[in-house]
């Protein structure tokens, strides 16, 4: 595998705005990775939260938004929670999502219509207005 | 004393076994909650982008209602209390976003009539917004508490689950140590159970993502109960509907996927209070509960 | 009397020639009042320059000297040397600035930058007319040093001290010297024994003629300056004369009473009376009353005293207060492991197999609490797999310490290796960020780790430890695979940040010594006056000022002695006169310069009711004299007349 960092993609505007959505600046991470060692659903991420940084940080936004990652992250902030530098990656994540649904792209994994009656009848209610909140724009 | 109480969506429906209980034992200890008379959902979510005014509205609706009713809002369910302590925050270190929300809720006053009887004023923060067990330490006093005991829990092995949402964020929440809180320990300590310290106390139960990914959520909560188990916990207690949710309803799931996968009882923790308190009947209810916590409770003669 | 100034106008080459016209501005300043002699030249700083100089004064008979050339840093000295040898007193030999100031800033614009340099000059006339001579201030002071703090740096301080052939306190604040170095096994990147290159420094420094060792004592004040500090030592009571104490050790053996072994880093027990280790120097006890059965059950034991066979067990004792002189003071008070409790995320100390660091170091030596077998704390079984964390409380700005710790990649690498050679079988993982190996051999060494070692070194923090079912559970990362990483290990060893003794910032604070944020101790220059502090006479070695190992640790220790060395060499100590002075006739003794003054330089004189300043002091930094209400604060060479007529000359035309 062969990466061409080209200096335009490096200062992609949309990159700066995952930066003005987080409030979070992409190079104060050091990429320690504590923030992927903490994950509770790392194991079904295909890109680690340290990761997802450094492909912003080198300019790879598209890899990022086409990520499996940012769909299962659960928002528990154990992440920013630990990290040493301040970086609080459940909010890049955030951010990286609301860039999908608000171009009215609709999240790979969670259609709102195919919640199961059976979910919608059971399950707590602020756990279902959270999930369509989170992964459904 | 009276101190104004926010219940929210899923107390007030889904989790009235939480919000009786809670309500029963606040007037045991010398509390009356007082339900807001206006409140609406706070949202459940806390909106973690920056351009989000939207997702803050709510909670600052509901604190401004607080703010008529006194200067405290008491709430139990773990997402209500991070939403309207971090709104709350937003509108106290924000003066923009206060702006944004006051506009609204100017405009939202006009709306509606119910509201007209009050008289407005912009919302700046003044309320301070409790969470129940901080309100059974700093306002009542775990020793009162303890005076006021029918029982104690002598023996009942118990884990307490914090979760993730009253913790975190650290400098926002300002709950407790996000990693070795004890604010749960010392409630059940009160109540003279067997505090079991188990690793997963702070770790995520799948959250919201029960409703997307049940497999994803599932792996999370199974982590926290076998922690629990591990440690010789013969209950769980935690403070939010959604965690009770994913550690009591999915425990089937969870004994697919580990071998001798032993259930184990998830409660409020104001249920196990209500015991203790010798408040019965109709007010303790466990028949929403998957895992039947009465034959533990039984085997201590705690029922 | 008329002054006559000499104005020298060099060309530095092109650097100044080359923008600034040079003749006119000799010309020019030819004719400013005052001036009897005004020239040019190539380099004025050449030797044929200087003559030039040293032959106008002689010939004009000059009495003050402006050299127009580069800033006064570089050649002020060079000029006021030669103005002395054709006698003109230095103080009356200025520097005007023409080139960082005027002809390097104003390229573009040579007549500007000519008109710019004349005024420059003028400025500098003006204060020259009115510069008196000065001599440097003499001070008396005493020949004889303070080294604070007995680690490694103190005791090379003091024996290098001593062997330059002056006399040196070394006060230690616990029962023996040696400070951390003592306590661990083997060193990077030699593997030599700690304990072996260790005691015969310390048994020197403790013979030593010249040295007069206080151990259990510490600093109580100090009032002073330098070449005359006066210091207070408070020699903590032992609870038995030392200087009779032979050492027998009976009284420690037959002692009841236990308490946990600071030394052993809580592995170990110790008695109430007690030697910190076996080696200590000097090898007698101290009787730590906290823990004795005598002070803390009313009198019931007494057992040490029964059996001392020298009879010199006294309950009574009390500290001691030891008053002394002294010309110079080295502060060498180490460091401290960052407390383990603040690290939550690995338990925060609550699991007994997640140890810190020095606890290893402890384990490992042959004359530790395991007789150097690694062995865990919780069941004693040998471990099988170890991860070492570094980076633990270091690095990390948003809640411990944002610096890096320096020695930490070093000995944890040390001690993986150490428990491989000791445990063959067993698996030593590290958890690195970056590893940090620049010293000397010390790549050589962590490459001889992960090569023959087998150590697996893997890229990335750790977020969590817990204990479970027995294991050490580490949830890792390794980022150059990717891959969230859990280890189910028997043991865990953090590498704890390095932080300022917490007692060293007490004392700091006392001697008003000035310390970064975190409480290590500032250089007076971060590159050019590394073992100096700002407070003169006062003089840094070791951890104190900032994390480091052993062999910079006595290099800075060696560096600050022949810093003493260096004042000492001197009967007297001379100062920079140009220092702040009170007109007594118009001081109000409204002690407002009293109270800014940042070095205590400025006092009240109670019997005249006036301030006055203590030259051997006053650094002449001008707080007072910017806040003297009624003017009396002036600065020699720097008097308000003066810059009044600078600053009108600037401003002229
Ligand atoms: C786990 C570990 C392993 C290490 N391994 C190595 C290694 O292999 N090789 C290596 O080169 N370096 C190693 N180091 C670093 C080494 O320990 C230090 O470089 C060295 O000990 C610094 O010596 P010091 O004299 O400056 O400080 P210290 O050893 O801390 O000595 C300071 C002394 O001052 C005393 N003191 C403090 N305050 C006062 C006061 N107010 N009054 C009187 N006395 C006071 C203290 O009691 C102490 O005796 C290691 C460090 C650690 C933590
Ligand atoms: S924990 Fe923080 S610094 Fe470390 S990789 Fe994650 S975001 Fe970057
Ligand atoms: S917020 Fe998301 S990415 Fe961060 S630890 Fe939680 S689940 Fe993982
Ligand atoms: S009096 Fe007894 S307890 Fe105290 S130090 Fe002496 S022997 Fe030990
Ligand atoms: S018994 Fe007496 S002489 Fe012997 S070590 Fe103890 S105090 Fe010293
Ligand atoms: S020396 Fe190594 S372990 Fe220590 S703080 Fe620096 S990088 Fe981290
Ligand atoms: S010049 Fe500075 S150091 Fe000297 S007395 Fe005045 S304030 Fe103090």
């Amino acid at each position: 595998m062969r990466l061409t960092i080209k200096t335009e993609e490096l200062r992609d505007e949309l990159i700066r705005r995952v930066e003005d959505l987080s409030r979070q600046s992409l190079l104060q991470c050091y990429q320690c990775g504590k923030c992927s060692a903490g994950c509770p659903v790392v194991d079904e991420m295909d890109v680690i939260p340290s990761e997802i940084i450094r492909l912003l940080q080198i300019g790879r936004l598209e890899e990022v938004l086409n990520s499996k990652t940012i769909w299962v992250c659960a928002s528990c902030l154990q992440c920013a929670s630990r990290c040493p530098k301040g970086v609080e990656f459940s909010n890049i994540c955030d951010a990286l999502r609301q860039m999908v649904l608000r171009k009215r792209l609709s999240n790979p994994r969670m259609d709102a219509d195919e919640v199961s009656a059976i979910m919608i009848s059971d399950a707590p209610q602020m756990g279902v207005v959270a999930a369509l909140r989170k992964l459904n724009g | 004393m009276k101190i104004p109480y926010y219940p929210g969506c899923t107390l007030h429906e889904r989790a009235l076994d939480f919000d009786v209980s809670a309500r029963e034992c606040a007037k045991a200890v010398g509390v009356e909650l007082q339900e807001l008379p206006i409140w609406t959902c706070c949202g459940a979510v806390f909106p973690l982008v920056s351009d989000n005014v939207m997702e803050i509205l709510a909670p600052v609706r509901n604190l401004a209602y607080a703010a008529r009713e006194g200067d405290k809002l008491v709430t139990l369910c773990s997402f209500c209390y991070h939403v309207l302590k971090r709104a709350n925050k937003v509108v106290k270190d924000d003066p923009e976003k206060m702006e944004k929300a006051n506009l609204f809720l100017r405009a939202d006053t006009e709306a509606r009539e119910e509201v007209e009887s009050y008289t407005r004023k912009d919302y700046e923060g003044q309320v301070d917004v409790l969470h129940y067990l901080e309100m059974l330490r700093d306002v009542v006093g775990y020793d009162e508490v303890k005076k006021k005991l029918r029982r104690t829990l002598d023996g009942l092995r118990v884990a307490p689950y914090y979760g993730c949402m009253l913790l975190r964020p650290k400098k926002e929440m300002e709950f407790d140590d996000p990693e070795q809180p004890s604010i749960f320990e010392e409630f059940l300590d009160t109540l003279g159970c067997d505090v079991v310290d188990f690793a997963m106390k702070t770790e995520c139960c799948g959250g919201f993502q029960i409703v997307a990914d049940e497999d994803l959520a599932v792996q999370c909560s199974r982590n926290v109960v076998g922690s629990a188990l591990k440690n010789g916990a013969e209950i769980i207690v935690t403070t939010c509907p959604l965690c009770r949710y994913n550690l009591d309803k999915k425990q089937d799931e969870m004994a697919k996927s580990v071998r001798g996968f032993k259930k184990i009882p998830v409660v409020y923790f104001t249920q196990l209070l209500g015991i203790a308190l010798g408040i019965g009947g109709e007010h303790i209810d466990f028949s929403d509960n998957y895992v039947d916590p009465r034959p533990v409770l039984a085997g201590k003669s705690l029922l | 009397m008329e002054e006559r100034i000499g104005v020298f106008v060099c060309h530095c080459g092109s650097n100044i020639a080359g923008v600034v016209d040079v003749k006119r501005v000799a010309e020019e300043l030819g004719k400013y009042p005052g001036v009897a002699y005004s020239t040019d030249y190539t380099y004025m700083c050449s030797d044929p320059g200087q003559t030039m100089v040293k032959d106008a004064i002689k010939e004009h008979n000059l009495s003050g000297v402006i050299v127009a050339a580069c800033s006064p840093t570089l050649h002020e000295a060079t000029f006021r040397r030669a103005g002395r040898v054709a006698g003109v007193n230095p103080y009356q030999v200025e520097i005007a600035n023409i080139r960082e100031q005027c002809s390097w800033v104003h390229q573009g614009d040579k007549e500007a930058a000519t008109r710019k340099a004349i005024k420059i000059i003028k400025t500098m006339v003006e204060k020259a007319r009115l510069d008196e001579a000065l001599d440097p201030i003499a001070v008396p002071m005493t020949h004889k040093a303070l080294v604070v703090g007995g680690g490694i740096a103190g005791i090379q301080a003091a024996l290098d001290i001593a062997n330059a052939g002056y006399e040196t306190i070394l006060v230690e604040r616990g029962p023996s010297i040696g400070g951390h170095m003592a306590q661990l096994s083997e060193t990077f990147p030699t593997l030599d024994c700690s304990q072996c290159i260790m005691t015969p420094k310390m048994v020197e420094v403790a013979q030593h003629p010249r040295v007069k060792l206080m151990t259990y004592s510490e600093i109580d004040d100090v009032s002073g300056y330098v070449g005359n500090f006066k210091v207070k030592i408070r020699k903590k009571a032992a609870y038995l004369d030392r200087d009779i104490c032979n050492g027998c050790g009976l009284c420690m053996e037959k002692c009841p009473a236990k308490t946990t072994s600071e030394f052993d880093e809580g592995l170990a027990q110790r008695k109430a009376i007690y030697t910190p280790f076996p080696q200590a120097v000097p090898n007698k006890p101290v009787l730590d009353r906290d823990h004795c059965t005598y002070f803390l059950n009313d009198g019931k034991c007494g057992i040490c005293k029964k059996i001392c066979p020298v009879q010199c067990i006294d309950y009574e004792q009390e500290d001691e207060i030891v008053e002394d002189e002294v010309g110079a003071i080295v502060v060498a008070t180490g460091y401290d492991l960052y407390p383990i409790e603040n690290l939550g995320e690995y338990g925060g100390g609550k699991y007994p197999d997640v140890i810190t660091s020095l606890q290893f170091e402890r384990m490992l030596s042959a004359s530790g609490p395991t007789e150097g077998e690694v062995k865990r704390p919780s069941d004693g079984k040998v471990p099988e797999t170890v991860v070492f964390l570094t980076c633990c409380g270091s690095r990390d700005p948003e809640a411990h310490m944002p610096y890096c710790s320096k020695v930490c990649c070093m000995y944890l690498t040390k001690h993986a290796m150490l428990y491989k050679h000791k445990v063959h079988d067993g698996q030593a993982y590290v958890f690195y960020m970056d590893v940090r190996t620049a010293g000397k051999g010390y790549e050589e060494f962590y490459t001889r780790a992960a090569e023959e070692d087998d150590v697996l070194f893997l890229r990335g923090k750790v977020s969590k430890i817990f204990e479970e079912d027995g294991k050490v559970v580490v949830w890792g990362v390794d980022t150059l695979a990717g891959r969230k990483v859990e280890i189910e290990a028997d043991m865990a060893v953090l590498g704890l940040a390095t932080v300022p003794n917490a007692a060293a910032k007490d004392l700091a604070n006392m001697l008003k010594l000035h310390t970064d944020e975190w409480g290590f101790l500032a250089e007076a220059h971060p590159k050019l006056r590394p073992v100096e502090s700002l407070a003169p006479g006062f003089y840094l070695a070791g951890a104190a000022q900032g994390p480091k190992d052993i062999p910079e640790a006595v290099a800075q220790a060696s560096a600050a002695a022949s810093k003493v060395a260096h004042l000492f060499a001197e009967e007297e100590y001379h100062r920079e006169p140009i220092i702040a002075w009170i007109d007594e006739d118009t001081c109000a003794g409204c002690r407002v310069c009293v109270s800014v003054c940042p070095y205590d330089a400025a006092e009240f004189d109670v019997e005249k009711g006036i301030a006055r300043i203590q030259e051997a002091i006053c650094e002449g930094c001008g707080a007072c004299i910017a806040a003297c209400p009624s003017a009396s604060a002036q600065q020699r060479n720097l008097t308000d007349e003066q810059v009044y007529k600078m600053v009108s000359a600037a401003l002229e035309g």
